[in-house]
């Protein structure tokens, strides 16, 4: 049986090491952090993170031409996971960076959170920072062996309206309810970061590393 | 439900050795920070905050040796702060696994580091460290100013328009410490965390001071703190990250158990 490889596409935004780290902790995976498009269409399965602002991730994105990579990563058939503005990125758009075009694999937008106060009447902190719950809106292979409302670590200002409720994987609340997780087909995308949302974090990684992209 | 309060540990590290010194049942190095932040990673912290003290530029290398071995086995969010000065420091410390970096000193002498920071890597990774004293006289209306050099030095700045000035710079969270209570076990100054606090609108992290875990809960209820960070009360396994959270939860406070 040849190696479960695993590329994560780096285009040059942040550090991608939790990531791989993350992988090789959670299974049995070859893990490869490349901008080498040939390297990532022979993988077994590609991860697409992201961090920072998303008008500099798409930027880079479409200057390497990875647009058209992921593309043919999705029609390929191989597993394919994104996460926080990897996921944002997945969308047809964004408001932040003075509205930024995505990929539009996924139909709708990115918002800004809208603020407003918690239960104790304190003012609802941008950044959303810190372990929310994920409600699961529907069975996925991803979700296996993890408790529904599971708290996972978000970092993020905006987050991820799709205006087709079929692709919501998962749902999270602050002050306005939003998509946590989006997936159809081969794609599974997070807006949490898996690699930093400890034993339930490698849990899903590790789903990750044994899915055959099909739900 | 809803977003959870934080617990961060935190370990002070002079040249890759805990120096606050911890005291859990069990441990085989007590000075080690990666087995610290691995069992602080099970014991169920929220986040590790690594502060670096070495003062000596060659331990530098210690550090990022040191964050590279954290990163590699805890999966949880890892803040570094101490000794960074330049873009270029943030740089090294995110590529060898830090998830945070903390800006402290260097702030104040360039805040123009903050908002290149913060423009370069995202505001979700510039924390900025801000230690803070009374400085009002009995009588007056309370009022803080930033100090340097462990809180010997005035900077004559006052800390709740220096956080507002830092989130308008783009850092994504503030770490605020009262000097006047560090090391003390007195509890945060919870004036001073609710003034700052109420003032930005990105996080703060309370440090400085917690004795007990009703001060922990008295952080986020009274200081309206997003996060709290402590030190000895773990480090001394006088309480359990557990049992912190089973308190504040108690309390009424959002957690993750």
């Amino acid at each position: 049986m040849s190696a479960n490889r695993v590329a994560v596409i780096d285009y040059g935004m942040g550090n991608l090491h939790s990531v791989e780290s993350a992988l090789q902790h959670a299974g049995e995976c070859e893990v490869v952090v490349t901008s080498d498009a040939e390297q990532v269409k022979s993988a077994d399965r590609v991860v697409f993170p992201g961090v920072g602002a998303i008008g500099d991730c798409m930027a880079e994105i479409r200057r390497l031409g990875f647009d058209a990579l992921i593309r043919t990563v999705i029609d390929s058939g191989a597993p394919l996971l994104g996460i926080c503005v990897g996921m944002q990125a997945l969308m047809e758009g964004s408001e932040e960076s003075g509205g930024t075009q995505g990929l539009g694999i996924f139909e709708g937008v990115v918002q800004r959170f809208p603020g407003g106060e918690d239960e104790l009447g304190n003012p609802l902190k941008i950044p959303h920072m810190g372990w929310n719950t994920v409600s699961q809106a529907q069975s996925h292979p991803l979700w296996a062996g993890i408790a529904d409302d599971t708290r996972f670590y978000f970092v993020h200002s905006y987050c991820v309206q799709p205006s087709d409720t079929a692709v919501e994987q998962g749902r999270t609340e602050y002050g306005i309810p939003f998509a946590a997780a989006v997936g159809r087909a081969n794609v599974f995308a997070t807006q949490f970061h898996p690699e930093k949302s400890h034993t339930a974090g490698l849990t899903l990684l590790a789903n990750f590393l044994t899915w055959n992209g099909q739900c | 439900m809803g977003l959870a309060k934080r617990i961060i540990p935190c370990l002070d590290v002079d040249n890759g050795r805990v120096v606050k010194g911890v005291n859990f049942v069990g441990i085989r190095d007590a000075g080690d920070p990666v087995e610290i932040a691995r069992r602080y990673n099970e014991a169920g912290a929220d986040e590790i905050t690594f502060l670096d003290i070495t003062a000596s530029h060659q331990d530098r290398d210690t550090t990022v040796h040191t964050v590279e071995q954290i990163a590699r086995e805890v999966f949880i969010p890892l803040t570094v702060g101490g000794g960074v000065r330049a873009v270029e420091d943030i740089r090294v410390l995110l590529n060898a696994g830090a998830d945070k970096v903390s800006i402290n000193t260097a702030a104040i002498h360039n805040p123009q580091l903050v908002r290149d920071a913060s423009n370069r890597f995202g505001s979700q990774c510039i924390v900025v460290a801000i230690d803070a004293r009374a400085v009002h006289a009995e009588g007056e209306s309370p009022r803080w100013e930033i100090f340097t050099h462990g809180g010997r030095k005035p900077t004559g700045i006052d800390a709740v328009q220096w956080a507002q000035k830092m989130a308008d710079y783009g850092a994504g969270e503030i770490l605020l410490t009262s000097m006047d209570r560090d090391g003390t076990k007195n509890g945060f100054d919870l004036p001073l965390t609710r003034a700052i606090s109420d003032a930005v609108p990105i996080p703060v992290i309370a440090s400085g001071g917690v004795g007990n875990l009703d001060h922990l809960a008295q952080g986020v209820l009274q200081g309206h703190a997003d996060a709290v960070l402590a030190a000895s009360i773990f480090h001394f396994a006088e309480y359990t990250v557990a049992d912190a959270k089973a308190y504040m939860a108690e309390c009424g406070i959002e957690m993750r158990l």
